[in-house]
């Protein structure tokens, strides 16, 4: 029985460390290879020793895909394939390709130079692992080898997220990755055809949550800032360096022209001006108002943001500063907050995620003393908003997307296990379809049908139309014919053409009969009774006297015989032919019941 | 060398033949016209090759055809059809049928026959679809008759098993416009039995070509377009096709889906997967909604503009309910609730929960659009969903895309009757004062006129917003005075508190007066002002400048100052406006009455009618002065008069009464004259909207007689008959047009110019051209006046160039052979078709003049009647010494022969669409507005 195996080694009912292995058809396939960014132990990577104790991953995996940018899904990457050793296809689109290594450049930077890690990639690794990587074009199907292909759909969320297909046959899976239903300020909503999968991977961030429109969300979030900027005060407000940043930058800059603001916005270190210049770049990959007017301006082209510099964080008055990372785990988003923190004027503004353990996740639950490195204690006494500017997919989202797709069935990654559950049931319950949620580790076998494509040849195709009516839509036919199997693919032909090609010489299949019947007269007399019985009976048929004596209906024969012994009885010899075994039957019956009384 | 030779004889020869014929054709005056089915038949049989006879048939129908001739056409395209042996050629046949069965006069009933019959016997299936769309056309064209309609019906069930999708489609739509709609079939179509159109078509809801889907499902709105009532089994039918795997399918199954639940609504179906049933109309509402949020854009769009039509709202406020889903803007609060009861009604599969925030917040702004429109419908037939919406609605304000912004305020104006906006909504709104888009800003201007707010904080954010908007764009003068009378007169009760500070008076000390032309004290006072109207306590409040400002704006705004009860003060106005409605009668009757004067024209000498031509247009254009509603009617008649006076003038001319042809220029005034009256006439037909036809006759025939004026005075001036010969011919068919258009008309035209000219026709054709000068002189001088009746509505034509200002002293500097741009800002009155017709004309000091034709993107239409054109020009020139000055008008641009009632085939169908559009001349209309403009030579 062939069947999709899936096991997630990293965001089995979690968030983080994105890492999913697929088995279909035969081919092994790794989707994402994230870290996580609430360790710093081992267990920030995935377990890649579950795909092989001992030999080289290459030899297990056909390909691996990564999604999107963000380092959830791509930052053990490097560890992954220079470490552990891969040497085979890593898939990603252009812009990730593009963008990746700058994030993992500045992973590495913080991981090595700011914590002192010691056995941790280089940025050689970075540059060796990213000439493994093949770049892919929306819609473009790649061929991975003579039996995978892959697909990328638009995903929305980040610039150059994108949802993959990954096919084998007429076997297929969809991931997701991350994605966003609702299109925001600088990217469009996720879309894909009716692709009917077998599986459908997706994420469930927001597994319980219907959101309300994005625009007041918005609308808030400038109110916030204003008020706070207006008081004096100074707003921090962290974000990875690429995705949401680029949002909130350009809501901002578009506020700040439209009221005519001076207070500064910065943006912190280089990395943004190199991310901002390949947002320029991939213009065909945002939404339809920065596509239609890039060529007046260029949206990403800031005039209010500028470049931050740490000095800056001790200036006194009223700012906005966006600091990286997002979860206020490390770097500068967390050094700018210790400095922030004690004063009420000020405000964190947290516009996404956080994973659990990091301080973003802390202050948000309500925490108002912080231990910190070094057994210090922080007291926060800045206002502390949460303005969910996420661009994941809600619950709605996620439902439509299921929709969209129509896949046989569900798989729920990247996301708490309890919401999971309520989703799980909501899909199960309202789309009927069934809906798995894996831990990490854990195994989910899906058994499937494959269709199998068999050919059939013009002419037994021409003959059997010409014999019915028109082909209905959607209807099966019943239709006779020999399949030859050969070289692994299949052929249907007509009966006489098998044997040709197959140089065998064809066997004659009859079915005879004897049929007694009680009458004393002659044989001849007796085959013209049967004759004419028939005739009567069988009236769209070609039935036959033969000069010998014998009756045909179509290549039926019979033959009246008289048994020496008893010349009471007769003794009818009906032979038929395999083909018209369903006419042969009819007709033996028939005539055990007996022949009517001749009209005398 | 004999060749040579030969050859040299022969173009000898030809030559001598050729001006044999010169000769004759000067005698001939008389056009004829080759019969058109002779000529096609003539071609076809000419032509050797399928591609051949293709280019044939194409050359042919890019001509017209008359009615008469039509079914010889006909006749001679099917003998060829039958012949044919080329795909290609049939297929233009057959689509050569159904154009000509479209002619106007022509019955194709008698063509029917011969169509169904060769569409038994072909084979190709693009020709079938081809001959299917012929019958449909002859079918439209002869609704009556039941009996064919019947036959064709018929026809298209037999086609409809055809393996082609483009046959199918075609049996589909034939049945869609032709399925019988009445069940009780008329005796004459006996021997077809009347089938289940619905039935039938309802089967192809399941064909296995999407094309042939969707045509099912077009058929079948159809069938409801055309009055059939659908069953209500389709609904069931139509709720499958709604998950379709193509979007044209889904798109047209959404409109079905609509259009049943209309006719349905109080019937009952169930929900699936439970034991409940609902409503139909709130089944299909839901269904809708789910559509919304569709992976196709298309059918978002669709379905988004369903949502508006929707009469019951009642359970709008159902979209915003999220049920047991938490909203997502808190943290923390997406924890899942503790019992999940699985008996909750299914949100999403009703679809209903947050259709609109899914279509406002759609990628494309298309969706967006649409669903702002149905908001708008669905706020205007409920208050209560009005005030919910409202902050849905101010969000939009936001929007990235100027045009959903614009909709969105637009949408918001529409339905402010019902809603009171909250100081928070206020000030969102008034933030989009900044705006830098002027559209967006006189919008917001607009709203801001009928908006309700309910505190005096409000009015004073709205006041410092707009006073704030006055600043940055000095432009919005007018459109924010206007804003402010209105927000004042709606709210007096709220302003009251605030006038002190307003016009910060002191309740102890005098403060300075402030300055008079400063444009925010004249906003602040407009609001005061409109407030105090209807609120008799306020003037004690004012100080004595402020009265004094008042007596000054009253006079100098009075459209924007109302006339106040002011104490010690006698009413001023109020003496001013009953006489104004009792002079209305006066006026009315006066015109009357100068018109009728001018009837006994006709009895006085030259003189006398000179003279009592002269002082009625004095009095008509005074009247136009003084009574705006009559000026379009006073100016009309007043040019008229002017035409004729100056043919009058004309005639009286000395150079009649000498003998001998003149040669020299003396006739200056009458051929002045005679090009006057012309210009005159093309601005009496294209620069008044409400012309009629009666009045259309009136001055062509007033140009005509310019024109006969034009041809005599040539033909006394100018030396030699050749030009003669020309100007005869042409002034001859001038007159066979006019007769030709208004020949309904003629006989209101008695005793006039034409209808003498009319009964000389004949003689006229004949004649040598010095003949026809001395009898259309005799004729000018007898005919009759004719008088011109009035239309009931007539306005002139007016626009006004706001910008450029013409003010400024800085010239426009640029380097000369680039181009430099310059905005143009107009608004345009009583203009019909601005886009085609308005035009914007920039002279240039060396007389070089340039006619830019503006973008129909241009034009915006404000209100009835009214345009505006906000445009750029594009400016070039070669380099200049100094500043100089370009002119910059509005032209009205005209074309008299498409004015003329439809006759397309007229001229033997020479008229080519483009020739139509064409322009034939231009009447400026516009005050010219001066530009300074620089250009610079370019640096090296």
């Amino acid at each position: 029985m062939p069947e999709i195996r899936v096991t997630p080694l990293g965001a089995g009912q979690d968030v983080g460390r994105s890492c999913i292995l697929v088995s279909i058809a035969g081919k092994n396939v790794m989707l994402d290879c994230g870290m996580h960014m609430g360790f710093n132990d081992d267990r920030r990577f995935p377990d890649f020793s579950y795909i092989t104790q001992n030999g080289r991953l290459t030899d297990f995996l056909d390909c691996v895909i990564i999604s999107h940018f963000h380092l959830d899904h791509c930052g053990a990457l490097p560890y992954f394939s220079e470490m552990v050793g891969y040497d085979g296809p890593i898939y990603m689109t252009h812009p990730t390709q593009a963008i990746c290594p700058i994030l993992l450049e500045d992973y590495r930077k913080i991981a090595v130079d700011k914590k002192g890690e010691a056995n941790f990639f280089t940025s050689q690794m970075i540059k060796d692992c990213m000439k493994k990587v093949v770049a892919v074009h929306l819609h473009q199907t790649v061929q991975v080898d003579d039996e995978l292909e892959i697909k990328a759909y638009y995903a929305g969320h980040v610039l150059g997220a994108a949802m993959f297909q990954i096919k084998v046959g007429s076997e297929s899976v969809v991931y997701t990755g991350d994605y966003n239903m609702t299109p925001d300020r600088h990217l469009g909503a996720a879309w894909i055809d009716k692709c009917r999968p077998n599986l459908l991977i997706t994420e469930s961030t927001y597994a319980t949550t219907i959101r309300d429109s994005k625009r007041c969300r918005e609308r808030d979030f400038l109110k916030k800032v204003h008020e706070t900027v207006e008081r004096g005060g100074k707003v921090l407000i962290p974000v990875f360096a690429l995705g949401r940043a680029q949002e909130l930058c350009i809501l901002l800059e578009t506020f700040w022209e439209r009221m005519n603001l001076k207070v500064p916005i910065y943006f912190s270190t280089g990395l943004t001006e190199k991310a901002n210049h390949y947002y320029k770049l991939f213009i065909p990959w945002t939404n339809q108002k920065i596509r239609k007017t890039f060529v007046q301006r260029n949206m990403f082209e800031f005039k209010h943001i500028k470049a931050f510099d740490r000095a800056f964080a001790d200036n006194p008055g009223p700012m906005v500063v966006f600091a990286t990372p997002g979860m206020l785990h490390a770097g500068q988003s967390l050094q700018i907050f210790r400095k922030w923190a004690g004063n009420e004027k000020n405000m964190v503004i947290m516009p996404g995620y956080c994973v659990q353990g990091t301080v973003g996740h802390k202050i948000l639950s309500g925490q108002r003393k912080l231990e910190m490195e070094g057994r210090q204690v922080l007291e926060v006494k800045m206002q502390v908003e949460y303005m969910s500017f996420s661009a994941h997919a809600d619950a709605k989202g996620i439902m439509q997307l299921v929709g969209q797709a129509e896949p046989e069935s569900v798989l729920l990654v990247h996301g708490e296990a309890k919401k999971m559950e309520f989703l799980k049931q909501k899909i199960e319950q309202e789309l009927r379809v069934s809906c798995y949620m894996p831990a990490n580790g854990e195994t989910v076998t899906l058994p499937t049908s494959p269709s199998i494509p068999v050919g059939i040849s013009l002419g037994l195709l021409k003959r059997e139309m010409a014999q019915g009516l028109l082909p209905e839509a959607k209807k099966p036919r019943l239709l006779h014919g020999t399949l030859i199997m050969k070289d692994s693919n299949f052929r249907l032909v007509s009966s006489e053409q098998a044997l040709k090609e197959l140089g065998l010489a064809e066997h004659q299949l009859r079915f005879t009969c004897r049929v007694h019947l009680h009458d004393t007269r002659k044989e001849q007399e007796m085959a013209l009774r049967v004759y004419s019985h028939l005739k009567s009976v069988l009236k769209d048929h070609c039935v036959q006297h033969l000069p010998d004596g014998s009756v045909t209906v179509e290549s039926i024969l019979i033959q009246a015989a008289a048994p020496s012994e008893d010349p009471g009885t007769k003794v009818l010899l009906v032979s038929w032919t395999y083909q018209d075994e369903e006419l042969g039957s009819f007709l033996t019956s028939l005539l055990k019941k007996g022949l009517p009384q001749a009209p005398s | 060398m004999a060749a040579h030779l030969k050859k040299r004889v022969y173009e000898e020869f030809t030559k001598v033949v050729q001006q044999q014929q010169e000769e004759i054709a000067t005698k001939k005056l008389r056009l004829t016209k080759p019969s058109k089915s002779a000529a096609l038949h003539i071609d076809l049989c000419k032509a050797t090759s399928p591609a051949d006879a293709l280019q044939y048939l194409l050359q042919f129908a890019r001509k017209p055809v008359e009615a008469e001739s039509v079914e010889g056409v006909v006749r001679i395209l099917l003998e060829h059809y039958y012949k044919e042996n080329d795909p290609s050629v049939r297929l233009k046949i057959a689509s050569l049928l159904g154009l000509l069965s479209k002619t106007a006069g022509f019955s194709p009933d008698c063509i029917m026959d011969d169509a169904i019959n060769i569409l038994q016997n072909e084979k190709s299936h693009q020709v079938l679809a081809q001959l299917l769309d012929t019958l449909l056309a002859i079918g439209t064209k002869l609704p009556e008759n039941q009996a064919i309609q019947m036959r064709l019906v018929d026809v298209a069930c037999k086609h409809l098993t055809d393996t082609s999708h483009g046959v199918r489609n075609k049996c589909l739509q034939l049945l869609g416009n032709l399925g019988s709609l009445e069940k009780s079939v008329t005796k004459d179509a006996e021997g077809l039995a009347a089938r289940d159109v619905q039935k039938i078509i309802g089967d192809y809801f399941s064909d296995q070509d999407p094309r042939v889907r969707t045509a099912a499902i077009k058929a079948m709105l159809q069938l409801h377009e055309r009055g059939l009532k659908l069953h209500q089994t389709i609904y069931n039918q139509a709720c499958k096709l709604l998950s379709d795997d193509y979007e044209q399918v889904r798109s047209a199954a959404v409109q079905l889906i609509w259009v049943v639940s209309q006719l349905y609504p109080e019937s009952i179906v169930p929900i699936p997967s439970s034991n409940e049933e609902i409503r139909l109309v709130d089944d299909a509402f839901g269904k809708i909604c789910h559509m919304v949020s569709d992976g196709s854009w298309v059918v978002r769009v669709q379905a988004a503009k369903l949502l508006r039509k929707r009469t019951a709202h009642e359970r709008a406020k159902e979209l915003y309910s999220s049920g047991e889903f938490s909203s997502g803007r808190k943290w923390g609060d997406d924890a899942p609730k503790e019992e999940v009861d699985t008996g909750a009604v299914n949100l999403i599969e009703s679809g209903a929960c947050g259709a609109f925030v899914h279509g406002l917040e759609d990628e494309m702004y298309e969706v967006r659009i649409a669903a702002v429109e149905a908001l708008c419908m669905l706020a205007q037939s409920s208050p209560s969903f009005a005030e919910k919406c409202l902050d849905f609605l101010v969000d939009m304000f936001n929007d990235e895309i100027e045009e959903v912004r614009l909709q969105s305020i637009h949408t918001m104006r529409k339905i402010s009757n019902n809603i009171t906006l909250r100081e928070d909504q206020l000030d969102t709104v008034l933030a989009v004062l900044e705006d830098s888009s002027r559209d967006i800003r006189e919008a917001l201007h607009e709203l801001l006129c009928c908006t309700n707010v309910s505190t005096k904080e409000g009015i004073h954010l709205a006041l410092v917003e707009l006073l704030k908007n006055l600043t940055k764009y000095p432009t919005d003068r007018d459109s924010i005075w206007k804003c402010l009378k209105f927000l004042g007169s709606r709210h007096p009760t709220l302003v009251l508190p605030l006038v002190p500070e307003l016009l910060s008076t002191h309740p102890f000390f005098d403060t300075a007066e402030p300055d008079m032309d400063d444009p925010a004290y004249i906003a602040v006072l407009v609001l005061i002002f409109n407030a105090a109207k209807t609120c008799p306590t306020m003037p004690a409040l004012f100080s004595d400048h402020t009265f004094r400002h008042y007596a000054y704006l009253r006079d100098s705004l009075s459209h924007l100052v109302p006339a106040l009860r002011l104490p010690g003060r006698k009413l001023v106005s109020s003496a001013v406006s009953p006489s104004i409605i009792s002079q209305e009668d006066p006026s009315q009757q006066f015109l009357q009455q100068s018109l009728e004067r001018v009837y006994s024209l006709q009895h006085l000498d030259p003189q006398g009618a000179q003279e009592l031509l002269e002082f009625t247009i004095r009095d008509l254009q005074r009247l136009g002065e003084l009574q705006s509603e009559l000026a379009g009617v006073a100016d009309f008649s007043a040019t008229y008069l002017r035409c004729q006076l100056l043919l009058i003038k004309a005639l009286q001319e000395k150079l009649w009464n000498v003998a001998a042809p003149l040669y020299l220029k003396q006739s200056d005034l009458a051929s002045a004259a005679a090009k006057q009256i012309m210009e005159e006439t093309y601005k009496m037909e294209f620069m008044y909207s409400g012309v009629e036809n009666k009045q259309v006759v009136i001055i062509h025939h007033m140009r005509l007689q310019a024109k006969a004026l034009q041809l005599i005075v040539t033909a006394r001036t100018t030396r030699g008959l050749d030009p003669l010969f020309g100007m005869c011919e042409k002034f001859l068919q001038e007159v066979d047009f006019f007769q030709r258009y208004f020949i309904a008309d003629l006989p209101h035209l008695q005793d006039s110019f034409v209808d003498k000219l009319l009964d000389l026709m004949p003689r006229l054709m004949t004649s040598k051209p010095a003949e026809v000068v001395k009898i259309l002189q005799t004729m000018l001088r007898q005919s009759a006046f004719l008088h011109l009746p009035l239309p009931e509505q007539i306005h002139k034509a007016s626009a006004t160039i706001i910008e450029p200002a013409g003010e400024s002293d800085n010239p426009l500097r640029f380097t000369s052979g680039l181009v430099v741009a310059l905005d143009v800002d107009a608004t345009l009155e009583h203009v019909q078709d601005p886009q085609n017709t308005v035009k914007v004309q920039v002279l240039y000091p060396d007389g070089q003049a340039q006619m830019i034709h503006p973008k129909p993107a241009d034009f915006r239409n404000p209100g009835p009647g009214r345009h505006r054109l906000i445009t750029q020009v594009y400016l070039s020139h070669t380099a200049w010494t100094e500043a100089c000055q370009v002119e910059v008008r509005l032209l009205l641009a005209y074309n008299s022969s498409a004015r003329i009632p439809k006759c397309p085939w007229m001229e033997g169908g020479e008229v080519s669409p483009q020739v139509e559009t064409s322009i034939e001349g231009t009447i400026p209309f516009s005050k010219p507005v001066k530009v300074y403009i620089m250009p610079k030579p370019a640096r090296r």
